[in-house]
């Protein structure tokens, strides 16, 4: 029996454990698939991680070097090249690697940290070839940064996910013409600093309200058909416009990894893909925890690490047999308010509550009710999806409320 | 010189390879891709046809449910995942009915076993996800599914273990005639055999030109499909197709022996035999006819989306003939030409037969070969015992489907070798989950490169000019 | 004469306008902190950035690199070339200065490599 299994050794893992060391976990087992901890930041080469946590600009190497070194430095074990095959609900998990072979642990806390996937190609049913040259950006980033290679040299990128705006700057500076970002919505999901240092910083143009209509190409890629959308996203045929190019980055989406958790029976949420949690990050599975881009997609990896801490510190609490719920406070949205972390509260103490919206609005403001109650409320001048809000709760707030509501007005 | 020359390294070529592969003959396969199955055998539908649809009396009838009926067994000896999920044939009015009726009528004079028309209710129970304006549905229990490239690429393995030669990126451009045979071109390069045989699908039509056989021709009839996540496996447990109708045959909707739904395909003649680009308009057919039929898909589970050319020949019938001494065609091998692909080598067994070629089995033919190493469906006592005869088998490289690189490299260093990224993963299913290879693609490349000792550059999608990267960092800002 | 500028120093993303008047800021406006106001004026004069890279090493693995201190927009393409002449012996420690001196800045080592 291992006190503490952490799925995942990226920011959210070490993260976690650190938190549950430092609580007084000593029966701690880290498992990471990759060759290294430190998950996707190892790609990561960029920098613009750590102003939250250290109050300093590091890449992601340097942001992950930090956990890492804390992480041996405490001596917490891990195993690296190690893919989780599966959890059960009461806790045996069943990995495997090349060493050890398949093995089974007995947990007595599980903190779920596998982070998130791209979303791929197939998923938008692109019309046209299937030729080589079509890659998620973060592919591209690992053939790119990992490997030192060129997955190609005339590029259209897909979506103006972070990843892709950055993406779009480290192929430039590699050498490579960047004819444009297109994105399907009107505005774009990646953070206002990354289209000025990445597109603005080269003149590539960001095209809102695009979309790739066609592929073209039979072995390797030729060229793309882009087309700008109506208010319904769909292509409005005459504004076609063929761009030549050898390859197509997709940064069209992040999705939490959560095949084991559906296969342990977590309860998860249709709108996160990510599981339902309460304030400690705990699942819908006493003892099982989740925290990091697993449980909902992250801006920035210092929330990520913000969380996790929470998760690690509350796996510590619930192994040293510190459970008490004292309520049980559902946390409801309307639908301008697409979601919160947590959805639940169940115990009184100082909560602050993630949450994100669903569209873009200019002058709102944000409001949590408990029936007619006004308990806070927050004005903003812009909020949008792309950016992840918080709103801070007193312990004294949510005390014997029924259930508080999240919702936003334009004012 | 060859006993026997192949040409075309489909499902047709690879059944006719292994049929011929007992027989003390030296066998040459040709394939002008660069690996095998990349026609039609990549992309149809994956079904082993019960047998009712063909006209009584034709070739396709005939061959379908005597494939049909030996397919299992071919799989089993092949090592491949054959599933008998039946199938049905649902309908939804009066017009539906008349036609199923008729169907089972000619399916039950032509052989097809245990035919039975469902009503509404039993249909239902059957299937739950059916939309519920269903009205009938022809069952045929014997329907089944089968993964076309697997099986192909099985067939033409176990014809190599058995003596038979594949040379691949070879497309035939003449075939000249010469004593005691013929001798097949590509370009500057050239074999010569006592025997042709052109299993050349859409192409057939041209290789049988090269000899002077110009009484039929082949054409590219498109057909889209739609795959989904494994997580939408479960809707359906038989291939469900639509009353055919004067509208074509409509969209079926199917699991896949791997745990997929595929939903397809579209049918719309089209001129070049090289045109497989998917359109919008036939996602939207798609899309539309398989809600009618099922209820509850998920098309935001779509894993891929693809087009295959089926090779209609002008005949209406599989054309199967000698038409010079010496040269046996294997054209219009469109649907159930999966179904029929082992009762056609047969066939083509005896035509060699006929026009005197001798067959003396061979005493040392293994007509198994062993089915790959599938580690996500091994027992951990299982599993543990390949780790320990091999650490690879330990690691996973594909976390979408849990594919291990002792999966991968087995598939590297078997018979039909492949070359490139897709060949792999038709091979051993890495990179075809969710996230499309987006994690284990790279680390495939490598694989790939080292196995065949080649620069991690030269490494292809599938093949020609398909390089999935273009050069080193650091080469371009130094030249510019 | 008025600029428009998106502040690139943290996620917030800023929008500010500043004051430019004979090459001297003159104002600036929509920071939300001191350091915004500094990179307006450090935009609007002597655009920096901090640029981030890989070197191969000489084992043939890639390294990630950047330059300890933001340099001179304009200077960034002839950075990069500097960079992908480096070819860096191994072990290379998180910190370590691969190249000195590069438009006044170091390059160095961002992870490290045994």
């Amino acid at each position: 029996m291992t006190d503490l299994v952490i799925i995942g050794g990226g920011p959210a893992g070490m993260s976690a454990a650190i938190a549950a060391y430092e609580c007084g976990i000593r029966d701690i087992l880290i498992l990471e698939r990759d060759e290294h901890l430190g998950g996707i930041l190892q790609q990561c080469i960029h920098n613009g991680f750590g102003l939250h946590k250290f109050s300093e600009e590091l890449t992601g190497p340097e942001y992950a070097y930090r956990y890492e070194k804390r992480v041996i430095e405490l001596g917490i074990p891990y195993k690296l090249g190690t893919m989780v095959l599966d959890i059960t609900k009461d806790k045996v998990i069943t990995a495997t690697n090349a060493e050890d072979g398949v093995f089974q642990i007995n947990a007595k806390a599980i903190i779920l940290a596998m982070g998130c996937r791209e979303r791929a190609k197939g998923a938008l049913n692109i019309a046209g070839s299937r030729p080589a040259g079509i890659y998620s950006a973060g592919t591209a980033q690992k053939f790119v940064n990992m490997k030192g290679y060129m997955p190609g040299r005339d590029v259209v990128i897909l979506g103006s996910g972070d990843i892709g705006l950055i993406m779009a700057r480290r192929m430039t500076l590699e050498g490579a013409k960047v004819h444009a970002v297109c994105e399907l919505m009107p505005y774009s999901s990646g953070l206002a600093r990354n289209i000025e240092q990445c597109l603005n910083d080269f003149s590539i143009p960001l095209k809102t309200s695009h979309t790739v209509t066609e592929i073209h190409g039979k072995e390797r890629l030729t060229g793309v058909t882009i087309a700008r959308v109506d208010e319904n996203r769909k292509p409005i045929p005459e504004t076609s416009e063929f761009i030549p190019c050898d390859t197509l980055l997709l940064s069209v989406g992040l999705i939490p990894e959560n095949e084991l958790s559906r296969s342990m029976g977590v309860d998860l949420s249709g709108i996160t893909s990510g599981a339902t949690v309460d304030q400690d990050r705990q699942t819908s599975i006493e003892g099982v925890f989740a925290c990091g881009n697993v449980l909902h997609v992250h801006d920035l990896v210092d929330f990520v690490s913000e969380e996790a801490e929470i998760a690690g510190k509350a796996a510590a609490e619930y192994i040293n047999g510190m459970v008490e719920t004292t309520v049980n406070i559902p946390i409801k949205t309307d639908g301008k308010i697409r979601y919160t972390v947590p959805q639940v509260i169940t115990k009184s103490k100082d909560v602050t509550v993630f949450f994100r919206v669903s569209d873009v609005y200019k002058n709102v403001k944000i409001t949590v009710k408990s029936g007619d109650d006004v308990i806070v409320s927050k004005k903003k001048v812009r909020v949008a999806p792309g950016e992840m809000e918080s709103i801070k709760l007193r312990a004294s707030d949510i005390e014997k409320r029924k259930e508080l509501i999240f919702s936003l007005e334009v004012v | 010189m060859y006993d026997v020359l192949i040409i075309g390294a489909g499902v047709i070529g690879g059944m006719v390879a292994r049929t011929l592969a007992k027989y003390d003959l030296k066998i040459c396969i040709l394939e002008k891709e660069n690996d095998v199955a990349m026609g039609a055998t990549k992309a149809n539908s994956a079904i082993v046809h019960a047998g009712f649809d063909a006209k009584e009396g034709s070739l396709k009838a005939r061959l379908n449910i005597k494939g049909s009926a030996m397919m299992e067994s071919v799989c089993k000896e092949l090592g491949v995942k054959y599933k008998n999920n039946g199938s049905l044939v649902i309908g939804f009015n009066d017009d539906d009915r008349a036609t199923i009726e008729e169907l089972k009528k000619r399916g039950d004079k032509g052989g097809v076993p245990a035919l039975r028309v469902l009503e509404k209710d039993e249909l239902l129970t059957l299937e739950p996800n059916l939309s519920r304006n269903v009205t009938c549905a022809l069952y045929a229990p014997s329907g089944a599914i089968v993964c076309p490239y697997k099986l192909t690429v099985a067939a033409i393995g176990n014809a190599m273990d058995n003596g038979a030669e594949l040379i691949c990126n070879f497309p035939v451009t003449d075939i000249e005639k010469i004593d005691g045979g013929f001798m097949v071109k590509s370009g500057e390069k050239s074999v010569s055999s006592r025997y042709v045989i052109n299993c050349a699908g859409l192409f057939s039509d041209k290789i049988a030109a090269m000899v002077g056989d110009e009484s039929f021709s082949v054409h590219p009839r498109r057909g889209e499909y739609i795959l989904l996540d494994k997580e939408c496996g479960g809707i359906l447990n038989h291939t469900v197709f639509r009353t055919p109708s004067k509208m074509g045959k409509g969209i079926l909707v199917s699991p896949t022996v791997d745990g997929n739904l595929l939903l397809g395909p579209t049918s719309v003649d089209i001129e070049d035999k090289d045109d497989k680009t998917t359109t919008a308009e036939g996602f939207q057919k798609i899309i539309k006819e398989a809600n009618e039929n099922v209820n509850g898909l998920d098309i935001r589970k779509t894993i891929t989306s693809f087009c295959g050319l089926r090779a209609v020949g002008s005949t209406g019938d599989f054309i199967i003939n000698s038409p010079v001494p010496h040269f046996i065609n294997a054209a219009g091998i469109e649907s159930p030409g999966l179904s029929a692909s082992p009762a056609i080598a047969m066939y083509i067994e005896s035509l060699l037969r006929e026009s005197g070629l001798m067959l003396n089995e061979k005493s040392d033919y293994e007509p198994t070969r062993p089915a790959m190493h599938r580690f996500r469906e091994a027992s951990i006592q299982e599993k543990n015992e390949i780790i320990k005869k091999d650490r690879a088998y330990g690691k996973i490289v594909c976390r979408c489907e849990t594919v291990t690189e002792g999966e991968i490299l087995e598939a590297i260093r078997r018979n039909p070798k492949p070359r490139d990224l897709d060949g792999v993963k038709r091979r051993t299913r890495a990179q075809m989950g969710r996230c499309q290879g987006g994690f284990c693609g790279p680390y495939i490349v490598e694989l790939l490169a080292r196995e065949q000792n080649i620069p991690f550059e030269d490494v292809t999608k599938s093949g020609g000019n398909s390089y999935i990267n273009l050069g080193k960092t650091k080469e371009a800002a130094k030249n510019d | 004469m008025d600029r428009k500028l998106t502040c690139i120093v943290c996620p917030l993303g800023c929008s500010m306008v500043a004051e430019v008047e004979n090459g001297k800021v003159l104002s600036v406006s929509g920071n939300t902190c001191p350091r915004g106001k500094a990179y307006a004026e450090s935009e609007c004069i002597n655009p920096q950035r901090v640029v981030t890279s890989t070197v191969r090493c000489q084992d043939g693995s890639m390294l990630s690199v950047k330059t300890d201190r933001a340099i001179p927009k304009e200077k960034m393409a002839e950075c990069m070339e500097i960079i992908a002449s480096a070819r860096p012996q191994l072990p290379i420690f998180v910190g370590d200065v691969i190249i000195k001196d590069v438009f006044g800045s170091d390059i160095i080592a961002t992870q490290n490599r045994s």
